[in-house]
C-alpha cells in the first residue's frame, strides 16, 4: 500500500476524482454563466459573496485541492520512477508530492481568506 | 513495482493513434491547470478586493497580449474540462470500443475548437 493515495485505496479515490470533477464543472458553469451577461464589478461582487456562493465557492476549492493532490500522484507514479529515473525515481517522487502538498495547503488558505473577504 | 519485470515499450518509436493524443493532452493540461489555479486566485483576489483594485485588474486585460495569454489559458482549462466530461461518459460505458475511442477523440478536439472560438470571442 503507497501511503500517498489520497484515501489510502484506489476506489476511493476513483470516487472522489470523478465527484470533485463534477462540483468544478458545475462551479465553472456557474461562474461562466454570472460573469459572462454582466461584467461588471456590482454584479460580480455581489454575486460572489452571497453566502451560498461563497459556500459553493469553498466547496469547489476543496474539490480542486482533492482532484489536483489525485491527478498529480496519478501522473508522478507513472512517469517519476525507479523504472523511469533510476534509484533517485523514488525520493524525487516523494520531494515533488511534498512540493504539491505545501502549494495545494497555500492554495486552500489563500482561497478561503479570498473567498470570505479576509483580504 | 519492484519485481524487475523487463519493460518493452518505448512510445517515442510509435505512431500514436489520435485517442493516445486525448489521453496524454489531458493529463498535460491537468498539470498546466494547476499553476493555472494560482492565477485564477489572483485574478479571484484583485476582482473582489475593491472596485479599484477590479478596474485595474481589467484595464491590464484589455491589453493584446494578456488577453491571448488569457485566452490561452481559459483554451486548456475548457480542454481540461471537455477531456473530463468525455472520460465520464465513457466510465458510464459509452464509446468504451476503439472506434468509439477514436470518435470521442474527434469530437473533445472539435469541442475545444469550438470553445476556443466561443472565449476569443467574448473576450476580444
Amino acid at each position: 500500500m503507497n501511503v500517498t493515495v489520497f484515501n489510502r485505496s484506489g476506489i476511493s479515490d476513483w470516487i472522489l476524482q470523478r465527484a470533485s470533477s463534477v462540483i468544478m464543472l458545475a462551479y465553472s458553469l456557474t461562474v461562466a454563466s454570472a460573469v459572462i451577461p454582466d461584467t461588471s464589478y456590482e454584479a460580480w461582487s455581489v454575486f460572489m459573496t452571497q453566502t451560498w456562493m461563497r459556500g459553493f465557492s469553498t466547496l469547489a476549492l476543496l474539490a480542486m485541492i482533492a482532484h489536483s493532490w489525485i491527478g498529480v500522484w496519478a501522473v508522478l507514479t507513472d512517469y517519476v520512477t525507479v523504472r523511469m529515473l533510476g534509484s533517485l525515481g523514488e525520493r524525487l517522487r516523494l520531494f515533488l508530492l511534498v512540493l504539491m502538498g505545501i502549494l495545494l495547503l497555500v492554495y486552500l488558505l489563500w482561497g478561503v481568506f479570498i473567498i470570505w473577504g479576509f483580504i | 513495482m519492484k519485481d524487475g519485470r523487463p519493460v518493452n515499450l518505448d512510445i517515442s518509436t510509435m505512431k500514436l493513434p489520435i485517442t493516445a493524443w486525448a489521453s496524454i493532452s489531458h493529463r498535460v493540461s491537468g498539470i498546466l491547470t494547476i499553476p493555472i489555479f494560482a492565477l485564477f486566485l489572483w485574478v479571484l483576489q484583485l476582482s473582489l478586493e475593491s472596485k479599484e483594485s477590479f478596474q485595474i485588474l481589467q484595464e491590464n486585460f484589455s491589453a493584446p497580449l494578456a488577453k491571448v495569454f488569457i485566452i490561452l489559458v481559459l483554451t486548456v482549462y475548457s480542454y481540461h474540462l471537455l477531456a473530463g466530461i468525455k472520460h465520464l461518459i465513457m466510465d458510464l460505458g459509452y464509446g468504451e470500443t476503439f472506434e468509439g475511442g477514436v470518435i470521442g477523440a474527434k469530437l473533445l478536439f472539435a469541442c475545444t475548437g469550438i470553445s476556443f472560438i466561443l472565449i476569443s470571442w467574448w473576450l476580444w
